[in-house]
C-alpha cells in the first residue's frame, strides 16, 4: 500500500515537472504581459497577434513546407532503398545496412557540418558559386530523417510472406505490378510510420537547417527561417516572445488531438485484431 | 541484351544507395580530409597541434564529458524507477501513462528549451547567476524521456516469476535488486545511457540557451567554427567526436550483447 502511494506520487511529480515549462507558457499564453510569471488579466488578444505576424508565419510555414517536402522524399528514397537491398546479395545487404547505421549514431552537429563542408568544398572547387540554398537544406533534412523509413520499412518486409509476390508473379502479374500490388500494401504500415518520424525530426530540427539552408522559400531572398531557427534567434536575445507563447498552447492542441486519436485507434484496432502478441509490439513500436 | 536491361527488384536500391555515397559517405571521407589540411589544401597536422596544445579546447572536452556523464547519471537515476513502475500494470494502465512522458517531445524542442530558461528565471535559477546548474537542468529536463522509453521496454520484458522465485528462496528485496533486477535490466540501461551521453555532448541550443553563452560545450565549440568558417579547426573537432561515438558504439556493443547471450544458455 505504502509502496503503491509512493509510486503514484512519484509518477505524477516526474509528470508534472516535464510538462511544467510547457504549461507555464500555456497559462501566460491568456495574458498579455511581455515576460511570463506577470499576469495581466486574462485575455485571447495574443492569438490574433500570433496569427498578424507576419514574421513567425512565415516560419510555421516554411517549416511545414520543408517537413512535407523531406518526409516524401525520404519516403520514396527509403521505401524503394529497403525494398531494393532486401532482394540484394548478403554481402551487399551488410555493407548498405553499416552505412544506414551512421546518420543513426552519429552527432546531428557532425553529420551538418560535414554536409556543410562537402558543399563549400563543391561550391569552391566545382561551382564557384555558393551552394547554399533550399536544395541544400532539403538534402541535409533527408539525411536525417532516411535511415529511420529505411529501418520502419525493414521489418515490415521481413515479416511479409514471400510466396506472395512469387503467386503475383505466376498468375501473370509483371515485376513492377507485382510491387506496387501485392508488395507495398504489405509494407505500408511500415511506410506511414517512417513518414510520421521524418516528419517529427524534420519538424524539431535547428543544427542542420542553421547550417544548412541558404535563401529560398518563403524566406525570399534572406536565409530560410524555420521555427527552430527563429525561436532560436529570439530567445538569445531575450526571453520567448508573447505570440510564441500563443502558439505553444496551439502546438500542445494539435499534440493532444493527433495522441488521443491515435489512442482511440489503436484501441479500436486492438479490439477487432487484438490479440496480445499484436498489442504488445505496437506499443513496442511506439 | 535484354535480359540484362530487365527490371529487377534488387535495382530500387540505387537510388538509396547513390544517395548514401554521396551525402553520408562522402562528407565523412570530407571531414577526415578537411581535419588534416590547411586551409590551402596542404596535409598538416595544424589542426591537431592546436587542439592539444591549446588548454581551452583541451578544456571544453573534458567538460563536455563531465556534464554529459552528470546528465546520464540523474536521468538514470530519475528514470529507472519510473520505468519500474511504468512497467506495472498497477499503475499504467493501457500504457497511457508512458505516451504522457513521450507527449512534450512532439512540441518544438528550441521553444521547450526556450520554455524551461523562462520557468528556470522566474525560479530565481537563471544562467547569468548559476549557468552550470541551468545547463545542467535543461539537459536532465530535454533528455529525460530518452532515457525513461529504452528503460520502460526492458523492464516490460523483465521476467517477473524469476524475480518471484529469488525472493521465495530468500533473497531480502535488496538482494533481489542488485542480483536479479539490475541485471536482467541492464541491456536497458545501456541503451538508455548511449540516448543521453552522446547528445548532451555534442548539444548546441540547450547549454548556449540555458547558461546564456556562458557555458561552452564540444556541439558550441563545433558551432562556432561553423560560423566561424574555420572548416579545418571544425572538421579536426568533428572528427574527434566521431571517434568519441565510435569508441562508445564499441563499449556498449559489448554490454549489450552480453545479457543476450547469458540469457540464451539459460
Amino acid at each position: 500500500m505504502v509502496k503503491k502511494i509512493f509510486a503514484n506520487i512519484y509518477i505524477y511529480l516526474i509528470l508534472f515537472l516535464m510538462y511544467l515549462p510547457i504549461l507555464l507558457l500555456i497559462v501566460f499564453s491568456f495574458t498579455d504581459s511581455t515576460n511570463v510569471g506577470v499576469w495581466k488579466g486574462f485575455s485571447f488578444d495574443l492569438f490574433p497577434r500570433l496569427f498578424h505576424n507576419q514574421e513567425i508565419m512565415v516560419a510555421l510555414g516554411n517549416t511545414i513546407i520543408i517537413a512535407l517536402i523531406s518526409s516524401i522524399v525520404s519516403v520514396l528514397l527509403g521505401t524503394t532503398g529497403a525494398i531494393g537491398v532486401f532482394y540484394s546479395k548478403k554481402r551487399n545487404k551488410r555493407v548498405v545496412e553499416a552505412v544506414t547505421q551512421i546518420p543513426v549514431v552519429n552527432a546531428e552537429i557532425v553529420m551538418a557540418l560535414s554536409l556543410t563542408v562537402l558543399f563549400v568544398f563543391l561550391g569552391s572547387m566545382i561551382f564557384k558559386t555558393s551552394l547554399f540554398s533550399f536544395h541544400t537544406l532539403l538534402i541535409g533534412h533527408v539525411c536525417l530523417s532516411l535511415p529511420f523509413v529505411y529501418l520502419s520499412v525493414k521489418p515490415k518486409l521481413q515479416q511479409m510472406d514471400p510466396n506472395l509476390y512469387e503467386a503475383a508473379m505466376d498468375l501473370g502479374c509483371t515485376p513492377r505490378r507485382a510491387l506496387v500490388k501485392v508488395v507495398i500494401p504489405q509494407i505500408i504500415p511500415g511506410i506511414i510510420s517512417g513518414f510520421l518520424l521524418s516528419m517529427t525530426l524534420s519538424l524539431d530540427d535547428f543544427i542542420v537547417t542553421a547550417f544548412l539552408r541558404g535563401p529560398g522559400l518563403l524566406s525570399g531572398d534572406k536565409a530560410i527561417e524555420t521555427l527552430s531557427t527563429l525561436v532560436q534567434a529570439k530567445i538569445k536575445k531575450g526571453p520567448i516572445p508573447p505570440e510564441l507563447r500563443a502558439l505553444t498552447t496551439i502546438l500542445f492542441l494539435i499534440v493532444l488531438t493527433v495522441v488521443v486519436i491515435v489512442a482511440v485507434y489503436r484501441n479500436h484496432f486492438a479490439k477487432t485484431f487484438g490479440t496480445k502478441k499484436n498489442l504488445r509490439r505496437l506499443r513496442n513500436v511506439r | 541484351m535484354k535480359r540484362t536491361l530487365r527490371f529487377q527488384r534488387k535495382y530500387l536500391c540505387i537510388p538509396y544507395v547513390v544517395f548514401l555515397v554521396l551525402f553520408i559517405v562522402l562528407p565523412i571521407v570530407l571531414i577526415i580530409f578537411y581535419a588534416f589540411t590547411d586551409n590551402k589544401g596542404f596535409f598538416s597536422f595544424d589542426a591537431l597541434v592546436d587542439f592539444f596544445t591549446t588548454p581551452t579546447k583541451i578544456s571544453i572536452l573534458l567538460n563536455s564529458v563531465f556534464i554529459a556523464l552528470q546528465t546520464t547519471i540523474i536521468c538514470l537515476i530519475i528514470s529507472y524507477p519510473l520505468a519500474y513502475f511504468l512497467a506495472n500494470k498497477k499503475f499504467n494502465r493501457n500504457g497511457v501513462l508512458i505516451t504522457l512522458f513521450i507527449m512534450p517531445m512532439w512540441i518544438n524542442f528550441v521553444l521547450r528549451t526556450g520554455a524551461t530558461r523562462d520557468l528556470l528565471t522566474w525560479l530565481g535559477i537563471n544562467g547569468g547567476k548559476v549557468p552550470y546548474l541551468a545547463t545542467l537542468i535543461g539537459m536532465v529536463y530535454n533528455y529525460l524521456p530518452f532515457t525513461v522509453l529504452p528503460l520502460y521496454t526492458t523492464m516490460l520484458k523483465l521476467d517477473r516469476s524469476q524475480i518471484e522465485a529469488a525472493s521465495d528462496l530468500g533473497a531480502t528485496p535488496f538482494q533481489v535488486f542488485l542480483r536479479n533486477i539490475i541485471p536482467q535490466s541492464l541491456p536497458g540501461v545501456v541503451s538508455a545511457a548511449t540516448m543521453v551521453f552522446m547528445p548532451t555532448m555534442s548539444s548546441y541550443v540547450i547549454s548556449d540557451t540555458l547558461s546564456e553563452g556562458k557555458i561552452t560545450l564540444f556541439g558550441n565549440s563545433i558551432y562556432i567554427s561553423f560560423s566561424n568558417s574555420q572548416w579545418n579547426t571544425g572538421s579536426f573537432l568533428a572528427l574527434i567526436m566521431l571517434i568519441i561515438i565510435f569508441l562508445s558504439m564499441l563499449v556498449t556493443h559489448r554490454f549489450s550483447r552480453e545479457p543476450e547471450a547469458r540469457g540464451g544458455t539459460w
